[in-house]
């Protein structure tokens, strides 16, 4: 089993070998709100860590989503297109979408679990 | 940063679970169980808002009608006693002080309700304009306590816990000194949600007891407490303007679109020649309606372009939780606000089509 690691704009990465998968964390989707719309990227796209894939868009509010990982978009969950709700019911379950790495030793620079939890307990 | 003001209902909405954030100055949940929830509850049986920041500034005196007369743009003087109306205070270039309720007594005592962000503004301004009328000024915001029932069941409810006949209070009216479960009360058939309803005035120290009875006698229809994020989507689909964003120093009554509540044709008020100008000369700049063609969500502050030129900006946007479109305001050049003229909004970096569309977005 891989573990869940996060960064402190509140995206959660699971790697499996190359390929990682990405979400918000539940602390994120009670943040936020009802969430109505969610813009992600295209297949095949790349991005940088740490650089915007996507929007995030509550009643009240949009937010940008950021990479917690270098990499480039090979599947992107399009169940959220009609159903963005998915990802208040259960954030980490409904992810956004999935990268093959590019620099795995990344995954060195985010948050553990306990970590993550630490950093929101004093936000 | 300073600390936000508490209204008395605080620990209530703590215990129920709110989302308290800072609106100007003020410590009030932005939701509950969720704006969508809340929402939809209003719309379809009733909700219960926390509005004690909102101000009241009472107004008495031998020349009270004058006054406020003067002060105000729609026409005091044609009011009757227990009637409410709304109306703007301007500046003399015809921007906007404030939008508010004007509460008549009788001819000698009025009661202003105003916004919670532009009290201090507004008292202040209304000391500026005292001299020579034989009138006091008593800025009560600080002594009274304010919740707003609001929703097609929010008479059945409140019924329950009054004896007094709330059939009799119409639209636009007020009954003071009512019991509501033995604590005096003023209430007014008035709100901000498109939707039937109540406003109640009370003692901080008697809102929660009613806070609580409210809750109580509706548990059984499905009453909700509903938050700052549900009081905007609902005001907002009902057509009705919020100072800060379609309201402000810098844009009139004309150009926000509420004429209605502007008589050119009565006596003289603060702003009358700016605005007597503007309506002759034709307004440069109007708050207009619009849906977006294309996925998306308008948001305040978001450009909106003909053909590349920026042409104006949203003042307020939402995915309409009633009918599920992405509409929104936007101030813009007056010949580009025709309906059904196509613009653009940039959302990020794309920009998106859209057609103006009548303000009144909810048809009821």
């Amino acid at each position: 089993m891989s573990e869940r690691y996060y960064t402190k704009k509140h995206e959660w990465v699971l790697v499996d070998g190359k390929e990682a998968t990405i979400g918000i964390s539940d602390y994120a989707q009670d943040q936020l709100g009802d969430i109505v719309f969610i813009e992600l990227p295209d297949v095949d796209d790349e991005f940088e860590k740490e650089e915007d894939f996507g929007v995030v868009e509550s009643v009240k509010a949009a937010s940008d989503l950021y990479m917690p990982i270098s990499g480039k978009v090979i599947e992107v969950n399009e169940d959220l297109e009609d159903a963005p709700e998915l990802v208040n019911e259960d954030a980490l379950s409904n992810w956004m979408i999935k990268v093959e790495v590019t620099s795995p030793d990344e995954v060195e620079e985010l948050l553990t679990e306990a970590e993550y939890k630490d950093f929101i307990e004093e936000e | 940063m300073e600390e936000s003001k508490r209204t008395p209902l605080y620990e209530e909405h703590l215990s129920l679970k709110g989302k308290v954030v800072d609106f100007h100055g003020w410590a009030l949940p932005i939701e509950y169980e969720g704006i969508i929830s809340e929402h939809k509850s209003v719309r379809e049986k009733a909700g219960i808002f926390d509005v004690s920041h909102m101000g009241e500034i009472r107004v008495k005196g031998k020349e009270a009608e004058a006054y406020v007369q003067y002060l105000m743009t729609n026409d005091i003087k044609a009011m009757d006693d227990g009637q409410i109306v709304y109306t703007f205070m301007c500046y003399p270039e015809g921007g906007i002080v404030d939008d508010l309720l004007v509460y008549k007594y009788n001819r000698d005592h009025y009661y202003l309700v105003v916004n919670a962000s532009n009290i201090e503004k507004d008292f202040e301004w209304m000391k500026t304009h005292v001299d020579g009328y034989d009138v006091s000024l008593d800025n009560e915001s600080e002594q009274v306590a304010e919740v707003a029932v609001q929703g097609p069941l929010a008479e059945k409810i409140v019924q329950r816990i009054t004896k007094e006949p709330l059939e009799k209070i119409t639209f636009f009216t007020f009954k003071d000194h009512v019991e509501i479960l033995g604590k005096k009360c003023m209430i007014s058939r008035t709100g901000y949600t498109g939707e039937d309803g109540f406003e109640i005035y009370m003692k901080p120290e008697d809102v929660t007891e009613v806070w609580r009875g409210i809750l109580e006698a509706g548990k059984e229809e499905g009453i909700q407490p509903a938050g700052l994020g549900a009081r905007d989507t609902l005001r907002f689909e009902a057509g009705l303007p919020l100072y800060g964003n379609e309201l402000s120093k810098d844009v009139s009554p004309l150009e926000a679109g509420y004429g209605y509540f502007v008589k050119l044709d009565r006596d003289n008020f603060i702003g009358k020649d700016a605005l007597l100008k503007e309506k002759k000369e034709g307004i440069k700049r109007k708050v207009v309606g619009f849906e977006l063609k294309k996925r998306g969500i308008p948001r305040e502050g978001y450009e909106v372009l003909k053909n590349g030129e920026k042409i104006g900006i949203v003042t307020t946007g939402y995915l309409s939780p009633t009918l599920g479109k992405s509409i929104g305001n936007a101030l813009v050049q007056s010949e580009y606000g025709e309906l059904g003229s196509d613009i653009q909004v940039k959302i990020r970096k794309k920009e998106v089509e859209a057609t103006v569309i009548k303000r009144r977005f909810l048809k009821k």
